[in-house]
């Protein structure tokens, strides 16, 4: 038992519980939107189940594969595999047994529903960490793309096809991936430099990067106030929700008018705080 | 001044109440109380929000002097609009204006006492409106009783606005670390009242 206790502890690092449990939110909402109020606890616990095993295991084989990038940077020396507690076979087989669960689940539960979890999965592991991420500053590209498949698989598993809905929100996450990545990207500039990663912000400069979090912050927030309107939210929601986006968009605004690590680091936090305070006003 | 865990739940419950505000306790208004109202909320949490992620240094930007109006005249906009149906047209012109007058002040690099005063009698005029309208309308049965909290938290946003705009000037009444301290409680305080007495008034 202590043993299983110490693997766990070594192994829930590897999943970036804060990320996955960003995204499983996005993927609840995405069902929720379309299946609310939810009566079927059995279908929402599955969807959780297999988005989790889903997410957490493509994020641990781009660990894997990013673990010499890893070693190279201060902030991720320590992670267990590139300090060396876990090994990169056995995080190899944790990552492909969660994510092959994951994708199985979602493909018993519904086969549209395991297709787009599959392309989330896809598209993150191979084409944004394998191909992408050490060639082009667009990758990042690809990586919101993928960051948008939870949200679309949850709204797909509870319509039982995609729609015009399910698509904007997926943009809308698309979107909200620049603000959340290269605001981070810019707090640990050099640590990108010293690993040789071509970011968006080594390519193009601070100036048009910051401007480029503007641009798409305020998409972002188009995007889901358009969602959320089709959808039929409360208006005292959409009210909440033009609210949480003026802020966002005046953060962003801020970082580009008077760019400051704590501004930077501010709409970074922000950023994140507000993607979930959206998905739980889709959800309700 | 390093803001600590306590501080954080007050304002991240100051936050939540007024998202409560916004999303449900304007519904059934006219259109411009309720963008008023809106706003003065919004401003509210966001604030509240920026507060637990940027911490107390977040105050000493200059666009919180400019923030800070919104709160006071946004409010008392929504207040005349509803109950003093006769003066609209001027307390909203009063607004605007008023408002334009300290962005320009604020803005420009005045060094006369031109902006303290612009923001004193702006600041003052709302303040009072907020103050003494819920309360003399609910001692003269003009709305029920609890819609006098509203005033209580006109005063509660009085004290903390004579703080922090004092402190900001370099005349502070308590010192920075006092402020500091009970701001975060005041901050709840004065929403729970606002929103307490919105509640009571229908």
């Amino acid at each position: 038992m202590h043993r299983i206790l110490t693997k766990l502890k070594l192994y829930w690092p590897l999943t970036k519980s804060l990320q996955t449990g960003l995204l499983l939110s996005t993927g609840l909402a995405g069902y929720m939107s379309a299946r609310c109020p939810v009566f079927n606890m059995g279908t929402i616990l599955g969807l959780a189940v297999s988005l989790f095993l889903a997410i957490a295991g493509s994020t641990i084989i781009n660990m894997w594969y990013d673990r010499d990038i890893d070693a190279k940077m201060k902030r991720t020396c320590n992670r267990p595999l590139a300090s060396g507690q876990v090994t990169p076979n056995e995080a190899l087989r944790l990552g492909l047994i969660l994510s092959v669960l994951g994708v199985g689940m979602a493909i018993a539960m519904s086969p549209l529903y395991g297709l787009v979890v599959f392309a989330g999965l896809f598209f993150d592991v191979i084409v944004y960490t394998i191909w992408l991420k050490r060639r082009t500053a667009w990758a990042i590209l690809w990586g919101g793309i993928s960051g948008g498949m939870p949200i679309l698989a949850g709204r797909a598993l509870g319509l039982g096809q995609i729609d015009g809905i399910g698509i904007l929100l997926a943009l809308a996450v698309l979107f909200w991936i620049p603000t959340h990545i290269l605001t981070f990207a810019m707090r640990y500039f050099d640590d990108y430099a010293a690993a040789g990663i071509p970011t968006f912000l080594a390519v193009y400069g601070f100036p048009v990067t910051r401007a480029t979090i503007a641009v798409s912050s305020v998409v972002a927030a188009l995007s889901i106030g358009a969602a959320g309107i089709l959808i039929g939210m409360e208006w005292g929601f959409v009210r909440l929700l033009a609210v949480l986006s003026a802020g966002l968009f005046l953060l962003a605004i801020a970082s580009v008018l008077r760019p400051t690590e704590r501004v930077n680091f501010g709409l970074f936090k922000y950023a994140s705080l507000y993607m979930l305070a959206a998905m739980i006003l889709l959800s309700v | 001044m390093k803001i600590s865990i306590l501080d954080r739940i007050l304002l991240l419950l100051t936050s939540l109440l007024a998202a409560w505000q916004i999303a449900i306790g304007v519904d059934k208004l006219s259109t411009l109380p309720m963008i008023a109202y809106t706003v003065a909320f919004g401003v509210l949490l966001v604030a509240g929000l920026l507060l637990i992620i940027l911490g107390f240094e977040a105050l000493d930007s200059p666009i919180v002097v400019i923030v800070s109006t919104v709160i006071p005249l946004s409010l008392s906009l929504g207040l005349v609009w509803e109950h003093l149906a006769a003066y609209r047209t001027v307390y909203l012109v009063f607004v605007i204006v008023g408002f334009l007058a300290i962005l320009i002040t604020r803005l420009l690099p005045l060094r006369d006492k031109l902006p303290v005063l612009v923001l004193a009698v702006v600041h003052g005029i709302a303040g009072l409106t907020i103050f003494l309208l819920p309360i003399v309308w609910a001692f003269t049965g003009r709305a029920a009783p609890g819609f006098a909290l509203v005033g209580v938290g006109g005063a509660l946003i009085g004290i903390g606005g004579i703080l922090l705009t004092l402190l900001k000037a370099g005349k502070p009444l308590l010192s920075r670390a006092t402020i500091l301290k009970v701001l975060p409680g005041l901050l709840l305080l004065m929403t729970a009242a606002f929103v307490t007495g919105f509640a009571f008034a229908r």
